[in-house]
């Protein structure tokens, strides 16, 4: 338990400390107006062959600044059209959400939207004019550039860092101030070196080269490896570098399979907390639980419709949305139904599978059988990149994070509240909590609601990550409830130990076997594990455990 | 009353609806055969061989059913795995037929299926050999799942996991099964299952003639089913299964190892599945791993639940029915099926908590008695079989 939350922590830490982003290559519609001076260097590049154009693209990378670079960019993605009849009218093809063409001005930097493609010429680019963009950019980027598009520009030529490279390189490193910066140079420049370096050379480059996790790296040792097979001693020195990289690859390929786990433990839980309430705490089996994730789902996609223009707030809104309505569903279930069933399990059981049935060809008839999508806000996107091998995508790390906080909130609600409280002890005693005043029928209601409502606010969550289809519920069922009965009914922490290890236990076997094979392992390892403790990982003790 | 007159008026009872079952089974299965073998298409009592077919699947559905009843409604073991069951007796049948095809496949192949080939497999995994056999393959079809049936009973009753713990276990197991299945490395012709077969024995399975002869070998086998978890329930075995339903750790007590009685209900309950699944095969003409998944599984408990738990020919009265309608009502309106479905599972259980046999039987005792016979009780019935 506490090895668990330090690794979170550090994993949190981590997340918070490094902010380093993939860099966007394919440019967005421009929205001002393009520099005049480099718009002039376009009106050249109409009227020159391939070969000026690239003197013309060298030139530019050194009389303009940052301005060149997104016309560069446009040149680059063959988005650079221009009329037909010598206007000297430049335009910026894009395409928009719906795939449709739309061409930008670049003098005015508005829509042209009465234009259409028939009307203009594409400014042509060919490989060597592409390798000359590129260069250009990575140029203006490394001398001009703001820090961040110094370190993308460096990052993008490690892959190939020829003489040319290598002398820009090693001119930029003169006024770089940024000592991060100078350090990844430093890099390449080794990478240069153990490439085509005299033999001291290789030396001192396997020394810096060594422990760095950037592909292009551990590239250049594997060709070391092979070309100096001749010399011994660098062979072994680069063996050596080889090996010490490979080790630190291997950790932080095992650091990234831990989040993983983690986050379809933050999964599991989330499907399964409810579960633990209504089926632990009450002792009801609600086989429906999978469909109340499933509302919760379908509430996300709604709010979604209803509010297209924010996408990033109405999954803020989505959340206490869909706790009420699951919860409100959960609540009528409990009293139209389950109540009737009070102390037959089975029956309740198969009462809450049909329902389950009912809802899922509801949801089917009214929003089709087909999946939705639901898109995801534009803060949940993206990954953070700890370094070159290992990326977290935001998104599991936000699941992850509200995992727990819904965890923490529940253990509040039931250790603190006078809610819980009376939870607790219906649990515990029905008969003596009813003789002590508890209106064991209210809390039934409200306890069943609230394992609803937290199943509805899973299924925002796992909208994020799944597409939302009827079937939603359904593939998650199983799992609550494995993870249920081998943490322990009745026992929330052992619903949070269940639902991680088991996640973490998946994702280490599935490299192994395969995702199916592992899936089957887990189930068949709780299946034999329910044999030697019937009770799960943490039974319950005293008398409410009879 | 005295118990004992009770008893008496229910061993009547039971010897009443034994002769009546097996009775109504034979004429029907006589009739339908008669009137399909040699009266002609045009006349007004033939019966189609599409007729007699789907008559045979419900009658395969019952048996399943029949076994379900045996553990859950005189046992008080609720099984949601059942389907796990049906389908590897299916599958051992499947087997069976798929290599009945020999070269008449599509790629020709005299040793290997279709889905082999395919798959760029050169040789027959071994356990594959000796499915050419009839004899041997039945014997697996119905080893195979009895003895899943005893290790998975095994674990499960030794260790004392009950009531509902149980019926997620063995939901789990056919979920698991189910997701092996459909992995292509299994063997088993993965998503597609085991199809397109050719004949029985030399008998070719789309002439009438080997139909009628399987409906009729179905309905033996149902009726044999039916004597036998009869005789079994009527033996000193079945009371002791009754009284470990009623209070487990009373009979323990009393000193019967009632793990080992639950474990062998379990086998024969598997073993009736799995003979119930070698039936369907042939007459469907496919099994794949959908059989096993755990909502087929679920459909089971409800036939009996709907017909009448605890009363063996309550559960074939409810696989019969349930299917029927569910025949009629995809035909009529398929996305209703659900619905209905659903419906019926909530409205049985807390309307018809013993089901249509049971609320009949206590309509004809409330009859009885208020007719002065003071002879007839309410049948006992599966009163606490949930627990």
């Amino acid at each position: 338990m506490r090895q668990i939350s330090a690794i979170l922590a550090v994993i949190i830490a981590l997340a918070i400390s490094c902010t380093a982003w993939a860099a966007d290559e394919v440019p967005a519609a421009i929205d001002a107006p393009i520099d005049a001076a480099v718009y002039e260097k376009l009106v050249l590049l109409t009227e020159a062959s391939f070969r000026e154009k690239v003197g013309i693209v060298e030139e530019m990378a050194d009389s303009s600044g940052q301005q060149a670079v997104l016309a560069l960019q446009i040149l680059l993605n063959s988005q650079l059209y221009h009329d037909e009849e010598g206007n000297q009218e430049f335009y910026q093809l894009v395409q928009d959400s719906a795939g449709k063409d739309q061409l930008y001005n670049l003098k005015t930097g508005r829509l042209a939207p009465d234009l259409s493609l028939k009307q203009l010429d594409k400014v042509r680019t060919n490989n060597r004019l592409r390798k000359a963009i590129k260069q250009s950019i990575a140029k203006i980027r490394l001398f001009k550039g703001s820090e961040p598009e110094r370190l993308a520009a460096l990052q993008s030529m490690l892959g190939d860092m020829d003489a040319d490279n290598a002398k820009l390189v090693t001119t930029a490193m003169s006024t770089e101030a940024s000592e991060s910066i100078q350090e990844l140079m430093q890099v390449a420049m080794a990478i240069y070196r153990a490439g085509a370096g005299a033999e001291e050379e290789k030396f001192a480059a396997i020394k810096t080269l060594q422990g760095r996790l950037e592909p292009e790296v551990r590239a250049a040792l594997t060709g070391l490896v092979e070309s100096s097979k001749g010399n011994k001693v660098l062979h072994a020195a680069a063996l050596k570098a080889l090996q010490t990289t490979e080790e630190k690859v291997e950790f932080y390929g095992f650091v990234e399979k831990l989040f993983f786990g983690l986050s379809l433990g933050s999964v599991l839980l989330l499907a399964a907390i409810g579960l633990a309430i209504t089926f632990g705490v009450m002792g009801v089996i609600n086989m429906a639980h999978g469909e109340m994730i499933m509302l919760g789902a379908y509430t996300t996609y709604v709010i979604q419709l209803l509010m297209p223009n924010h996408i990033g707030y109405s999954i803020v809104v989505a959340i206490p949305a869909a706790f009420v309505v699951s919860g409100l569903v959960g609540i009528a279930i409990q009293q139209g139904i389950i109540r009737f069933l009070e102390g037959r399990p089975l029956e309740t059981l198969l009462a809450t599978f049909g329902l389950s049935l009912i809802l899922q060809q509801a949801v089917r008839s009214i929003f089709s059988p087909l999946n939705r999508q639901v898109s995801s806000p534009e803060w949940m996107s993206g990954a953070l990149e700890i370094n070159p091998v290992l990326a977290l995508t935001f998104n599991r790390l936000y699941i992850l994070a509200f995992s727990l906080l819904v965890f923490a909130v529940l253990m509040y609600v039931f250790k603190k509240t006078n809610l819980g409280l009376n939870v607790r002890a219906v649990s515990q005693n029905r008969d003596m909590a009813r003789a002590m005043g508890v209106k064991t029928q209210r809390v039934d209601a409200l306890t069943f609601g609230l394992g609803s409502g937290v199943a509805g606010v899973a299924g925002v969550a796992l909208s994020q990550l799944t597409n939302v289809g009827p079937n939603l519920g359904q593939s998650y069922i199983i799992d609550s409830f494995m993870v249920v009965v081998f943490g322990g009914v009745g026992n929330l922490l052992g619903t949070l130990v269940g639902s991680f290890s088991l996640g973490i236990a998946n994702k280490f076997l599935e490299p192994l076997t395969g995702a199916v094979l592992a899936k089957i392992l887990v189930l068949v390892f709780i299946i034999l594990f329910i044999q030697k403790r019937p009770k799960g990982l943490f039974p319950q003790k005293g008398r409410a455990a009879e | 009353m005295n118990a004992f007159s009770r008893i008496l008026a229910n061993v009547q009872l039971r010897r009443q609806s034994t002769s009546l079952v097996v009775g109504v089974l034979f004429v029907v299965t006589l009739y339908a055969s008669v009137c399909n073998l040699l009266l002609s298409p045009d006349s007004m009592f033939y019966v189609s061989t599409y007729t007699i077919t789907l008559m045979g699947k419900y009658l395969c559905y019952a048996l399943l059913a029949l076994s379900v009843d045996v553990v859950w409604g005189y046992c008080g073991v609720l099984s949601l795995g059942h389907g796990a069951f049906f389908a590897l007796g299916g599958y051992g049948m499947g087997m069976y037929l798929m290599r009945q095809i020999g070269d008449r496949g599509v790629y020709g192949n005299p040793e290997l299926p279709d889905f082999m080939v395919f798959l760029n497999w050169d040789t027959l995994p071994w356990y594959w050999f000796g499915m050419d056999q009839f004899w041997f393959a039945m014997l697996m079809a119905m080893l195979v799942p009895g003895l899943l049936a005893f290790t998975f009973g095994w674990l499960a009753f030794r260790s004392r996991v009950t009531g509902v713990y149980l019926s997620i276990m063995t939901q789990a197991l056919t979920f698991a099964l189910m997701l092996a299945f459909f992995r292509n490395e299994m063997g088993f012709g993965g998503n597609n299952g085991l199809t397109d077969f050719k004949d029985l024995l030399g008998f070719d399975l789309q002439s009438d003639n080997t139909r009628v002869t399987l409906f009729v070998l179905t309905a033996t086998f149902l009726a044999l089913a039916f004597l036998v978890s009869r005789f079994i329930m009527d033996s000193r075995f079945g009371r002791v299964i009754l009284a470990i339903r009623d209070s487990e750790a009373r009979a323990r007590f009393v000193g019967y190892r009632t793990e080992s009685y639950k474990v062998w209900l379990f086998v024969y309950s598997a073993v009736l599945a799995a003979i119930a699944g070698a039936m369907y095969v042939p007459q469907v003409g496919i099994i794949n791993p959908g059989e096993f998944s755990p909502i087929n599984s679920i459909e089971m408990v409800v036939w009996v639940a709907v017909g009448g738990r605890g009363t063996l020919y309550g559960a074939i009265v409810g696989a019969l029915l349930v299917n029927y309608a569910k025949t009629r009502f995809t035909a009529i309106m398929p996305d209703g099926w659900l619905f209905a479905l659903g419906a019926l599972f909530v409205w049985v259980t807390i309307f018809l908590p013993q089901g249509l046999v049971g609320y009949f039987e206590k309509l004809l005792a409330k009859f009885k008695n208020s007719n002065g016979g003071g002879g007839a009780a309410s049948p006992a019935g599966a009163k606490e079989a949930s627990s």
